[in-house]
């Protein structure tokens, strides 16, 4: 695939269609710049502030805004709030629909027929395979990404963590959990 | 259109499998086939609805087979050479042996902090929202041969309208080039039995973002 689409991209360069030097631009914003650092810092100061998390969840989209994370971020972002009795797990059964802006670029799992055709039906079964096991007691809803809004799940923040700083709890924010097929780490397990 | 990219519910794909510190891409090319695309959405020359068809599109022998960023490349490929932008034997060449065409607008690198955040697709509404949240919906057996993104486990069933979430550009439309055809946006919340009948986890539900053509009073 090397040299096929490095074909391509000489063809569309001598084109005039594409500027090597944006594509370069590009790679390299993906690379470096976007990933779920960022959604951790939107769980982490949703978690200390309350004030926040009250705007998060009426309007991510504009709550995260004032946080400079990026210069604009996607008119449709949701975030959802796991509590304990409901656990939120985000898919796109149809391609890859996901929120680059907090949380980069899709693992290649999050792509796979085996998440795309479970998640919806098996979700449990699904978190097994991320060795997350859930009380029976707690209910899980699958928001199917099938138009333009995009999805975060707030996770709950865990036990043993009061006064932490967002510094702090950032650390224990995992790319996972923020899609839901994961739990934040424990206190005791941040690097 | 009904083809082997709609794969909610279907079985025989076995267990997920997460990558312990997984790099963004896997090899150089993918990189470069991400942003190339990307690059070539910018001109205006489709919508991404069209490149969504572009990928539903592929064989499905080829679509299972093929790794996401191959499936991105063949889609490119395809969508250059269908457009008239490039001819397959240039591809095959690896270089252009006739002028290129205009397009509306090329991205330089100093937009590209601009492009990694998606534009809105919220458009002026052409109509009052026929539904409000609580309103039980059925969402329409349809079975469109191009793209839809009313998912084949959501067709026919009925669920509950939790959230209006403005209007939208209506992508099956926009995918065959006919323009925006803004649609008011549902999120439409399914209990588990009603879509998998009484093999569905007790306390599950599902919600899919359904566009207002797909649904009916119910």
């Amino acid at each position: 695939m090397q040299l096929r689409v490095r074909a391509l991209e000489t063809v569309l360069a001598e084109k005039g269609y594409i500027d090597p030097a944006a594509i370069d631009a590009l790679i390299e914003a993906y690379e470096t710049k976007v990933g779920p650092h960022i959604g951790a810092r939107v769980v982490a100061k949703a978690w200390s502030d309350p004030v926040f998390k009250r705007a998060l969840l009426e309007n991510a989209t504009e709550a995260v805004l004032p946080l400079g994370l990026l210069n604009r971020v996607g008119d449709h972002l949701i975030a959802v709030e796991n509590t304990p009795k409901l656990h939120n797990m985000i898919v796109c059964t149809l391609c890859s629909c996901y929120p680059w802006e907090v949380l980069g670029l899709p693992p290649v799992w999050y792509k796979s027929a085996p998440y795309r055709s479970r998640a919806v039906n098996d979700p449990r079964g699904v978190l097994d395979d991320f060795d997350v096991r859930l009380p029976a007691d707690t209910a899980i809803r699958v928001w199917d990404s099938t138009a333009e809004t995009r999805f975060i799940v707030l996770p709950m923040r865990p036990s043993g963590t009061d006064g932490w700083s967002e510094d702090q709890l950032a650390a224990l924010v995992t790319r996972d959990c923020m899609i839901g097929t994961g739990l934040p780490k424990q206190p005791g397990e941040a690097a | 259109m009904d083809g082997i990219h709609d794969m909610g519910g279907m079985h025989g794909f076995g267990k997920v499998e997460a990558e312990a510190n997984e790099p963004v891409f896997h090899a150089p090319w993918e990189g470069h086939c991400l942003a190339l695309n990307r690059a070539m959405g910018y001109t205006g020359i489709w919508t991404i609805d069209q490149t969504r068809a572009g990928i539903e599109e592929l064989p499905p022998d080829v679509y299972l087979s093929s790794s996401y960023y191959k499936k991105w490349a063949l889609r490119l490929e395809n969508l250059v050479v269908a457009r008239g932008l490039a001819d397959a034997d240039e591809i095959a060449a690896g270089h252009a042996l006739r002028p290129g065409k205009t397009l509306k607008r090329k991205l330089a690198p100093a937009d590209v902090p601009n492009t990694l955040t998606r534009g809105s697709f919220a458009r002026p509404a052409q109509a009052p929202a026929r539904f409000k949240p609580g309103d039980r919906v059925r969402t329409k057996n349809i079975h469109p041969a191009t793209h839809t993104r009313l998912p084949r486990y959501a067709r026919g069933r009925t669920g509950v309208v939790e959230a209006l979430r403005g209007c939208h550009v209506f992508p099956d439309i926009a995918a065959l080039g006919q323009g925006d055809d803004p649609q008011w946006l549902y999120t439409v919340l399914f209990d588990g039995r009603e879509l998998w009948g009484d093999s569905a986890e007790p306390s599950l539900k599902v919600s899919i973002e359904a566009f207002e053509p797909y649904l009916e009073p119910a």
